[in-house]
């Protein structure tokens, strides 16, 4: 393996597993107090998510299956390793493999449980990946097509940024994401809202620490998809990533309004909607960039 | 302050309540009351759950799904009784079936009366718990340091 890439992912994984957990909190403070606006609510203090990890850090440690907590470390330390390598300008495609294999980890944690609430989250939290899984990979594809290699660090090189010739790849991303970042009509595998849940989905038995890393695993993966919004805007002029930390802002709270003006649906009708989008959003923006 | 009390997190069960007290508790969640806004959220998930409110009298039916839920929470956890039937049996003391309060059960922590509970009541009584809850949090944190 080359040293170099060795050395750039390392320490872009170690900078990215400092700084994606305060971004991504902070993310996650303000995702709550946005919601608790728009339901006429005056909502939790900023830091609140900082203080429910804290808090779940300190409860103590039971677990129904001894390998849960492995799986949730890996899991964890495979979405940091994603960031690290999308951050450090690295192959888009291995972020997307990687990025999956925690989710995967995830699943498989929720698994090992044997509870019956936990494999009906787990069954979800699969299908959720299957529903998602081929218009991400139709946008690694068609990033490789416009930038002429998978690496990140390509798009500085760029004269129009990345939207310009691949927007329906982009509107199909903003159709998964929903489901990437938990939110309504798409959490289907957990729900922040203990009302429509069976227990509590892919999360029923993880508790104290265990749940603190799966919620520090969601920062962290919110501040990677939301990365991947922020590169289809960069190009080779500097002033385009102020442009994109604008659209990812934009895009974020699009999102919040989404979440909650719209009732969770079937699994079926999920899968369907986010297979039909990668299809002809995905596929034919792809097929004209390969023709044309 | 610690963690414990800056995040409790509820899991509410009805006991055998006529619902005028869960009605109570699920208006303190929403915009007219707001718990969040001291980070309370209402868990359906002992394993997540911090302070356990519990509705309504205990009665030989629902007892040992009372005691399954309190036994599934992880320490520290503190149990509120909501209103008069969970702090006593109530109206329903006498009735065949009924054991009493919730304190026949379970430890309970802050007893909150009233009939149906006010959603004052029900935040006054969390409040009330917090304390305990960061009791038992710092006995917990020693409790670990003892073990290691």
């Amino acid at each position: 393996m080359d040293l170099n890439f060795f050395i750039t992912t390392c320490i872009g994984t170690i900078a990215f597993a400092i700084a994606a957990p305060i971004l991504g909190c902070l993310i996650s403070g303000f995702d709550r107090i946005i919601s608790a606006r728009m339901q006429g609510r005056v909502g939790p203090k900023l830091l609140q998510p900082y203080w429910d990890v804290r808090k779940l850090l300190g409860k103590d440690k039971v677990a129904v299956s001894g390998s849960e907590d492995t799986y949730i470390n890996l899991a964890l330390f495979f979405s940091l390793l994603a960031g690290g390598l999308f951050f450090s300008g690295g192959n888009f495609l291995l972020v997307v493999f990687v990025i999956t294999l925690s989710s995967l980890f995830f699943i498989v944690a929720a698994y090992s449980t044997r509870s019956p609430y936990a494999e009906i989250g787990a069954a979800r939290e699969t299908l959720q990946v299957m529903s998602y899984e081929p218009m991400i990979l139709f946008m690694a594809v068609a990033f490789y097509q416009v930038v002429g290699t998978f690496d990140v660090s390509g798009v500085f090189l760029l004269s129009q940024p990345v939207i310009c010739t691949a927007w329906a790849v982009f509107l199909g991303l903003l159709f998964v994401l929903t489901i990437k970042l938990r939110k309504s009509p798409f959490d289907i595998s957990s729900s922040h809202h203990a009302h429509q849940e069976i227990v509590k989905g892919i999360t029923t038995e993880m508790s104290g620490p265990t749940l603190a890393k799966v919620e520090v695993m969601h920062w962290v993966e919110n501040v990677l998809f939301m990365a991947w919004v922020g590169v289809f805007f960069v190009y080779s002029n500097p002033i385009s990533i102020v442009i994109a930390i604008v659209a990812v802002i934009l895009i974020y709270f699009f999102e919040i309004w989404v979440d909650n003006n719209f009732a969770r649906v079937k699994w079926q009708a999920m899968l369907k909607w986010a297979w039909i989008v990668a299809l002809l959003a995905g596929g034919l923006n792809v097929a004209f960039l390969a023709f044309f | 302050m610690g963690f414990a009390s800056k995040s409790p997190w509820v899991i509410h069960y009805d006991a055998s309540s006529c619902n005028g007290c869960d009605i109570e508790v699920l208006a303190a969640l929403c915009p007219g009351y707001d718990v969040e806004r001291f980070g309370i959220i209402n868990t359906g998930n002992p394993k997540h759950a911090d302070i356990f409110l519990v509705t309504g009298s205990v009665n030989q039916r629902n007892i040992a799904v009372v005691q399954e839920i309190y036994n599934q929470m992880l320490e520290p956890k503190v149990v509120v009784a909501c209103g008069c039937c969970a702090c006593t049996g109530g109206v329903f003391h006498d009735s065949y079936n009924v054991i009493g309060g919730v304190d026949k059960a379970i430890p309970v922590d802050v007893y909150a009366p009233g009939c149906a509970i006010r959603p004052e009541a029900i935040i006054d009584a969390v409040v009330e718990g917090l304390g305990v809850l960061e009791q038992k949090a710092e006995a917990l944190k020693e409790q670990q340091k003892k073990g290691a």
